[in-house]
């Protein structure tokens, strides 16, 4: 049951999040979009959006400094656990309330207003499910471990067994012995990462950075393949344009 | 000097009858489909009124375009490239959909079902958009000529500061059509707003396109553009637009829009301009200045030197030839009587427009005038400032002096043919009066009222090397080709998921669908509709009209 938990589910979950994307994008390029409703309601939106995507934004580098960064690399830098701790817990449940607050009001936006609602897809549905599942689950664990004053530290057994899966050494044993909490955050996790290639959160990775270097004008060579097709060999155009 | 070449149009304005054909035949062959069904790629507005979306002029609010900063540097309106990867998760200047108008049709099912009854049946207007039942508010023409101009055309964003000289009690107003596609800018601010990328200028003949494989739905051109002519498809979440009928083009048939407009006063033909220029002319930092600065950036195609340089750019020598011949060169550069949209968004749109002497015409004909009198009609161009000076704000960024100067060039051309045609000596001092010669009126009076077919459309096909494959020539398979013949239906993420398929390969099956549907209003899972691309308008096409009934 442990490996089948820690060791099966997030293999699969990668390879399905891999090669999921992979073949997204070559399929279905045109389907590949934020699919925006801004344009049926904006006051609602540009209240939600920007706090639940920087939100998002800082519970991910948080998860980073968290999880990917290992407990002795923070020690050797001279940050003791208290400290870590502090700061961890300040950060992630302001990051964390902002995202789950975004979150809020979004799902009742799309609850409410008509034709954000008529809008919505099944796969839309399911995304929010598995995301704002995995959010409370996140922040429930955080607030709850620490209100009882004995905070679990992840970073001896969620971290270490999280990094172990990417170096083919899988540690399942360190996840099993977790908190219900972190176990159920995680799960839903998985089943997130495996949904994501096929739903809206793929424009994730199509977040534009290269806007911030490319020159403000593209020009483009006519595509000889949306005419009809292709120029066949020996026919094609002496300059190549 | 490096040589481009730029698909442009022109537009007569004194022809437009305002009747909307050009954007009922482009919104028949391009917007037809879900999610697009507010948008209008050709539009044809009432001026003054609001236009659509509603006062879209209005940049102080929408903040499209370009503006030149402090530093005298050419940067957009809406912020820089920070600021719009800070904004993108929520657009603070996207037009929402009531800025448009909500999208409609009827119960007509209403009609059809009702059982026998003592009132007629009504079909009831149901919302596009909510599916909901819904009360017409509003539409792209809603203002159509001048209608509750009172209340409405003063919120025209361009008569700000002239308002209580402006009257719109019916006998003291004026008004003219002001048809608008995509201005296929030169500098175009969509594409400097996509943070994808995916707007393009193609290289070969200058039309702006959105590649739909590259499109993420970001929404920054619909707010870059300041003629809001970008849309943005609600239902792939992509943004479509005006695509200068590229495929009718490539062929070298003109646009739907001119190919049916029932004036005839749509001129589309090629420019030569040189790129290098571009960006100086954009940063002019006099606004009355730009429209110099844009004409200067235009090439003469008949100059040995711009010649050579083109055919060293690899433009084909066709091509020059039709830029030669370009009816956009000679009414823009030859006679000077186009002026292009708002110079003031220095985006150097491509789309030129005759401004119309309409206005004036009207006024002298109505207080008992001689209106084709060419010292009544000068002095009328003095006398009635509010109409040089609305069509000042809209061609020439408020300066009159070259709408004058136009407006003189018209009435000069209406007087001096009036001899002609009346079989009198013709006058030349009322030629040297707008500053030409006779022979130069009688030319643009040709071009302007009895050019035929091919002279207003000089459109240069694409690539002869590749014209088998353009004109669709039935000696190959039409499903011979990469990802063939797999494509149509829709993918497992909803409409229109999945590969494109290249544009003759869709009309084929668009044709197919059509004839072999049974239903009769959009059905999901089918793409329906002949598609007037490639309608020549002879012969009845199959599918065109449900099969005859055998009675």
């Amino acid at each position: 049951m442990t490996t089948m938990l820690w060791v099966v589910v997030p293999y699969m979950a990668i390879t399905v999040f891999v090669v999921g994307h992979v073949w997204r994008y070559r399929y279905d390029k045109f389907g590949w979009t934020t699919r925006s409703s801004q344009l049926y309601e904006n006051r609602l939106l540009r209240l939600g959006s920007p706090l639940f995507h920087f939100g998002i934004l800082l519970v991910a580098l948080g998860h980073v400094g968290g999880v990917l960064i290992p407990k002795s690399w923070t020690e050797a830098a001279g940050i003791s656990e208290s400290v870590y701790h502090f700061l961890a817990v300040v950060l992630g449940v302001l990051a964390g309330a902002m995202t789950l607050a975004g979150a809020a009001i979004l799902v009742y936006r799309r609850r409410t207003v008509g034709p954000v609602f008529s809008a919505t897809t099944r796969n839309d549905k399911i995304m929010y499910v598995l995301l704002v599942g995995t959010i409370v689950l996140g922040l429930g664990t955080t607030v709850l471990g620490n209100l009882t004053d004995h905070p679990h530290d992840y970073r001896e057994t969620v971290a270490p067994w999280f990094r172990s899966i990417f170096y083919l050494q899988p540690k399942p044993d360190l996840m099993a012995a977790a908190p219900l909490g972190f176990q159920l955050h995680a799960l839903s996790a998985w089943a997130l990462v495996a949904f994501w290639p096929f739903s809206r959160l793929v424009h994730v990775f199509s977040a534009p950075i290269g806007y911030l270097t490319r020159p403000y004008i593209v020009y483009r060579s006519r595509d000889p393949k949306h005419g009809t097709r292709a120029p066949r060999r020996g026919w094609e155009s002496l300059n190549q344009r | 000097m490096r040589v481009m070449a730029q698909m442009a149009m022109v537009m007569n304005l004194d022809k437009c009858i305002g009747c909307h054909t050009c954007s009922v035949t482009c919104k028949q062959t391009w917007t037809n489909r879900s999610g697009v069904e507010y948008v209008w790629f050709n539009n044809v507005e009432t001026r003054p009124g609001q236009g659509y979306p509603r006062t879209y002029e209005d940049q102080d609010r929408w903040l499209g375009g370009w503006t030149v900063n402090r530093r005298g540097r050419l940067t957009l309106k809406g912020g820089g490239r920070l600021r719009k990867l800070l904004s993108i998760f929520s657009n603070p200047k996207l037009p929402s959909i009531q800025d448009y108008y909500e999208p409609w049709t009827y119960d007509y099912d209403t009609l059809i079902s009702s059982p026998l009854q003592e009132h007629t049946p009504v079909a009831r207007p149901r919302s596009l958009i909510t599916g909901e039942h819904t009360k017409i508010r509003w539409s792209a023409n809603w203002d159509d000529n001048l209608a509750g101009a009172p209340e409405l055309a003063a919120k025209d964003p361009l008569i700000k500061g002239i308002e209580d000289k402006v009257r719109f009690e019916f006998e003291q107003t004026f008004m003219f059509y002001l048809p608008r596609i995509c201005e296929h800018c030169l500098n175009p601010s969509c594409a400097a707003s996509c943070p994808s990328g995916a707007i393009y200028k193609r290289s070969e003949d200058g039309i702006v396109l959105v590649d739909q494989d590259r499109c993420r739905g970001w929404r920054m051109c619909v707010s870059g553009c300041p003629y809001k002519k970008v849309y943005f498809n609600h239902r792939t979440g992509k943004a479509e637009k005006c695509t200068f009928c590229f495929p009718r083009v490539e062929v070298g048939l003109p646009t739907v829009c001119a190919e049916t407009c029932v004036g005839r006063l749509r001129y589309i033909g090629l420019v030569l301009y040189d790129a290098d220029r571009v960006l100086a002319a954009a940063s002019t930092q006099d606004e009355h200045d730009l429209l110099e600065a844009q004409r200067q950036v235009f090439l003469d195609p008949d100059d040995p030197e711009v010649v050579q340089a083109a055919t060293a750019a690899g433009i084909p020598q066709d091509w020059i030839e039709a830029a030669q011949r370009s009816p956009i060169h000679a009414l823009i550069n030859t006679y000077r009587v186009a002026l292009p949209l708002h110079p003031e968004y220095r985006t150097m749109p491509m789309v030129w427009y005759i401004p119309p002497l309409s206005p004036v015409v009207d006024v002298l004909r109505d207080t008992g005038h001689d209106a084709e009198d060419h010292g009544n009609l000068f002095a009328a161009i003095e006398a009635l400032r509010i109409p040089v000076e609305y069509l000042a704000r809209l061609f020439t960024a408020g300066d009159p002096a070259p709408v004058n100067e136009v407006l003189r060039k018209l009435a000069a051309m209406r007087s001096y043919m009036r001899d002609i045609n009346l079989g009198r000596e013709p006058r030349e001092e009322i030629a040297a009066r707008a500053g030409m010669t006779g022979e130069q009126v009688y030319e643009m009076y040709r071009l302007l009222a009895i050019a035929k077919y091919e002279d207003r459309y000089v459109i240069p096909p694409a690539h002869a090397e590749q014209a088998h494959g353009l004109e669709e020539l039935a000696t190959e398979c039409s499903l011979d080709y990469e990802g063939g013949p797999g494509m149509g239906g829709s993918g497992p993420f909803g409409e229109s998921s999945g590969g494109v398929s290249p544009i003759a390969v869709e009309n084929f099956r668009m044709l197919q669908n059509r004839q072999s549907t049974d239903t009769m209003a959009a059905p999901a899972d089918k793409a329906q509709r002949v598609n007037l691309l490639n309608w020549d308008g002879k012969g009845r096409p199959e599918g065109l009209f449900p099969p005859r009934r055998q009675s």
